[in-house]
């Protein structure tokens, strides 16, 4: 603890300052790989979709004692289509067929169930027509548009329309990187992945709403001085919020990962399977896109607004009258710790009260 | 700012101890049930969702059809007799969906319960019958008979083993009943008594001697028959209106063969003539309380059509004799046949003419509603589709149930002793605050389970487990906020409440947006979606709920301990290592190195930090 505490005070004081602001060009671009990599995935290989998108039948078999082979027999020569037949670590079998009947998935099934010596009964099998699948994209999409608009609204309202689209850029950085990963990796798209992905869409905000809730309070009033720019007091935000990202990150992402190892070793594949996998990826993308992306594309916005430009025009006219110490990137951390609040002008004979006071 | 101290914390957590034992009380009250509902997935079962597509191309469907094809499902579903069967709608409009989750019943019964279009039509009656299977064997006469003369209500007595096996008797030997005087007369001439009063008369069965075909009526097949043969009239007989496979509907009847069947609530048998209005012909019906009426009743309308139908059928009708009395065979009663069994039978009253009808009764406003609604669409007001259909079995469901639990101690366990290194006694605080959160979780699941019917599905254990973590997060950002404060170099005492008041801001904002993401998601998806939003909604609450009537109090009372202000290093909050203000003395060491690394050591450093604090909450 003592380590990351010291961290954190080094951090929030400004003695350690990692330049997130001033290097967004290295983020942008490490990000702009892996979203590009993740579009020609998805542009190529496509996504994997899972029989409750593209309909077709499923016949899950616990404890098959028959084979593959067997079972691909069996499910090719019953549903007149190929199937595909995937084993799990737990022993059990699973048969995906084309869309097929109510009727047609009863005999499959009991025809499997022979084959693979259990009972019909404890087949799980699950049929579902090729347009439901659209009606739950469509749901999905839906609901997407509806949450963005209504974030958009009440980021707006809470904090500004930069922060707003800041943070939506982010969360788009995460969905893409998120649905990226399983066209890359060709694992199967289920309802249970959308639900992930669409938990992604609540957490990867809330990540960027601590981090931006900082950015305001450092930045509240800071055109009533001449010390910092924005893409200073934002970029220490981001520092001070560091260790509670790193944090909330971790303690975020231990459940999802028991549930990712619970259900690979004792379920194989199956709704927490999915859903957890997507957790992951969409957590952790969305605890560096609030640091690395959200922040530097919003601190690149806030730029351009006039008084800010003043602002920074201000800072770099005194930095330079300051003299060689300044000269040096580094040493920006030095002035945050100074001036990080430096706006208000009763700050002066503070110090002598308080160290006596605070016992 | 001015952090509020006093008893308040105090009196937060005691507030919250109420709630928990209020919650507590509600869920184990004794008499009622203490489980949590589990989804089929969990428990083994089938679940059908069903997609309702308007009958003419084009139309949209209105809620009021959504309606009533639900009811009819239900009552499909609800002949199974299986307890905790589900019919929900989820959507409205075009995009809505009807789940039906049953458990412990195959995928291929479930389906054709479902699946079956329902008919409905009106049918003259031919005779009416206690429910019982008057069956062809003689031995069993003798315990048909007594239910028929004894008793006015004929719901009672089921003879179950008579039903699948009558049909097979080869020898065909059918009874004369007779009827009971004292019965007769519970039927109140002033009403037209609708199905649920008539069957409170007895009845006679008048079936003639004949022998019965052996390949009629298997117990899932309706008993039609192109005439009232003989024949025909031993298989209405031997119906056994007591056996809920017989009365549950959605086998549509052929409306121009004789039909006999049940009431659908298995409280009598009838023998039905051909049907002389279809539900087609009805053109309107609506449930009214008349002005000087006694009870409710339903108004119905016809097209051309019916109204001749319904002229024809009413004159000839009025001049029969009642039903059930005297075991008069025709009768004056014609039946509402839905989905293959009778809805109502009303009697005519005087010959109707004008196409307009009245059908009186002693209904509740609910009944004449339901009634008024299944006139009105006919049977099933769309057509049903198929879009999903999965079937879990026991053994699966419990596996996932119990592979979610593990994966949810494990989460919880991996959480909080990371929380317990990282943050020592606030750590405590913060795992004694999850244990709060995962207790009132629970509580409401058992509550909400009993009051509005919540099932949870793996979906929803998923969105419980995945709540852990972010649950602990907003411990998180309140003592990441305190430590913030005491380096600014505040006392732990006054951090923590000027630390929540900073926390409790992003806090809501956060939850905030997780609460409306957990909405959208609930009020515009279906399936195990819903079930997963509505449990990281209902968690999202209860988080920033035992942050403030919890954690924040405790964190309080604990600042006000002389030991956390020293700042042991077991605190989680040493200021030397935090590098705040320390009572020790040691903060204005670190202070001036600090100061001696700044590039401006003007001396405002110190003062600059504290300003900070003071221009918030």
């Amino acid at each position: 603890m003592s380590r990351i505490g010291g961290l954190g005070r080094r951090l929030y004081n400004g003695e350690v300052s990692i330049d997130f602001v001033g290097r967004k060009r290295l983020w942008y671009i490490i990000s702009g790989v892996i979203v590009l990599i993740c579009v020609l995935a998805l542009g190529f290989r496509g996504l994997n979709l899972g029989i409750e998108f593209r309909g077709g039948a499923s016949f899950t078999i616990p404890q098959a004692t028959c084979s593959i082979e067997e079972a691909r027999a069996v499910g090719e020569a019953e549903s007149g289509s190929q199937v595909i037949v995937t084993q799990s670590a737990s022993g059990s079998i699973n048969v995906q067929t084309a869309p097929v009947s109510a009727d047609q998935s009863s005999v499959i099934a009991g025809s499997l169930a022979k084959a693979c010596g259990v009972a019909k009964e404890d087949i799980k099998a699950q049929v579902v027509g090729p347009s439901w699948g659209a009606e739950i994209s469509k749901k999905a999409l839906q609901g997407l548009l509806v949450f963005l608009l209504l974030v958009t609204i009440f980021l707006s309202i809470y904090f500004e329309w930069r922060m707003a689209v800041a943070a939506l850029v982010a969360l788009a950085h995460d969905l893409v990187i998120t649905i990226g990963i399983y066209a890359v990796t060709g694992l199967e798209v289920t309802p249970a992945t959308v639900i992930g992905l669409l938990t992604i869409l609540g957490y990867s905000l809330y990540d960027t709403v601590v981090v931006f809730d900082k950015v305001k309070e450092n930045t509240r009033g800071i055109t009533g001085q001449s010390i910092l720019t924005y893409n200073d007091a934002a970029n220490l935000a981001v520092n001070q919020t560091l260790v509670r990202s790193i944090n909330t990150s971790i303690v975020a992402l231990l459940p999802v990962l028991a549930i990712i190892i619970v259900g690979a070793g004792f379920l194989g594949a199956g709704t927490l399977l999915d859903l957890a996998v997507a957790l992951a990826v969409g957590m952790a993308a969305g605890a560096y896109s609030s640091i690395f992306i959200a922040t530097p594309f919003l601190a690149q916005l806030k730029s351009r607004q006039p008084e800010m430009k003043a602002l920074t025009g201000r800072v770099l006219a005194r930095r330079k009258q300051g003299g060689a110490s300044e000269a040096s990137g580094t040493a920006v951390s030095g002035i945050l710790t100074d001036t990080r609040v430096a706006s208000g002008p009763r700050q002066q004979p503070r110090r002598q009260p308080r160290s006596r006071r605070s016992r | 700012m001015a952090p509020n101290s006093g008893s308040k914390p105090l009196r937060l957590i005691i507030a919250l101890a109420a709630v928990i034992a209020g919650l507590a009380v509600w869920a184990f009250w004794p008499g009622t049930d203490h489980g949590i509902r589990l989804g089929l997935d969990l428990q083994g079962g089938t679940q059908v969702i069903l997609q309702p597509k308007p009958i003419t191309p084009g139309a949209s469907i209105t809620e009021d059809q959504l309606q009533q094809t639900v009811a009819i499902i239900r009552q499909r579903v609800d002949g199974l007799g299986v307890s905790e069967a589900e019919v929900t709608t989820q959507g409205s409009g075009d995009g809505a969906a009807i789940v039906v989750a049953v458990p412990g019943v195959s995928q291929d019964r479930l389906l054709s319960l479902v699946q079956r279009t329902a008919l409905l039509d009106f049918r003259p009656v031919w005779g009416l019958y206690p429910p019982t299977s008057a069956t062809a064997v003689p031995s069993e006469s003798a315990s048909a008979s007594p239910s028929l003369s004894a008793s006015p209500s004929l719901s009672a007595s089921p003879s179950l083993s008579a039903s699948p096996s009558v049909s097979a008797s080869p020898s065909g030997r059918a009874l004369k009943l007779a009827t009971s005087p004292s019965a007769s007369a519970s039927v109140s001439p002033t009403t037209s008594a609708s199905a649920s009063v008539s069957p409170t008369t007895s009845a006679s069965v008048a079936a003639t001697p004949a022998p019965v075909p052996a390949e009629s009526a298997a117990p899932v097949q309706l008993v039609q028959s192109k005439d009232n043969s003989a024949a025909y009239q031993s298989q209405v007989a031997a119906l056994d209106c007591t056996n809920p496979q017989n009365f549950a509907g959605g086998r549509p009847d052929d409306p121009v063969l004789w039909l006999g069947t049940c009431e659908r609530d298995g409280t009598a048998k009838y023998n039905l003539q051909p049907a002389f209005i279809k539900g087609t012909n009805v053109t309107g019906a609506t449930a009214t309380l008349p002005q000087n009426g006694v009870g409710w009743v339903v108004s119905l309308t016809f097209d051309s059509e019916g109204a001749k139908a319904l002229a024809d059928a009413s004159t000839q009708l009025t001049a029969l004799p009642e039903c059930g009395a005297q075991g008069a065979n025709p009768c004056n009663a014609f039946a509402i046949v839905l989905d293959g069994v009778v809805v109502s039978a009303p009697r005519f009253n005087e010959p109707i003419l004008g196409g307009q009808a009245e059908i009186q009764g002693n209904f509740t406003a609910q009944e004449a509603k339901d009634l008024a609604s299944i006139l009105k669409y006919g049977a099933l007001p769309v057509t049903l589709e198929p879009v999903d259909i999965t079937t879990v079995s026991p053994t699966v469901g419990s596996d996932q149930l119990r592979a979610g639990i593990l994966a949810g101690l494990i989460g919880l366990t991996l959480v909080m002793i990371y929380l317990l290194i990282y943050y020592r006694v606030l750590g405590i605080i913060a795992v004694l605050s999850l244990v709060i959160a995962g207790v009132v979780t629970y509580l409401l699941f058992i509550v909400l389970s009993k009051s509005i019917g919540l099932t949870l599905t793996l979906a929803g254990v998923a969105g419980a487990i995945v709540a852990i973590g972010i649950t602990a997060d907003s411990f998180i950002v309140y003592f990441e906020r305190i430590r913030d404060e005491i380096r600014d170099g505040r006392s732990l005492r006054v951090a923590a409440d000027s630390g929540w008041v900073r926390a409790r801001r992003t806090l809501l904002a956060a939850d905030f947006v997780s609460i409306l993401a957990a909405a959208v998601l609930y009020f515009l998806s279906v399936g195990s979606v819903r079930g997963f939003a509505f449990v990281l909604g209902m968690t999202t609450i209860i988080d920033v709920v035992v942050a403030f009537l919890f954690t924040h109090p405790l964190v309080v009372i604990l600042g006000r301990s002389s030991w956390m202000q020293r700042g042991s290093r077991w605190t989680g909050l040493d200021p030397s290592r935090l590098g705040g203000a320390s009572v020790l003395g040691t903060i204005s060491g670190s202070r001036r190195r600090r100061g001696r690394t700044d590039g401006e050591g003007d001396g405002s450093a110190d003062a600059s930090a504290t300003t900070q604090g003071e221009g918030s909450a």
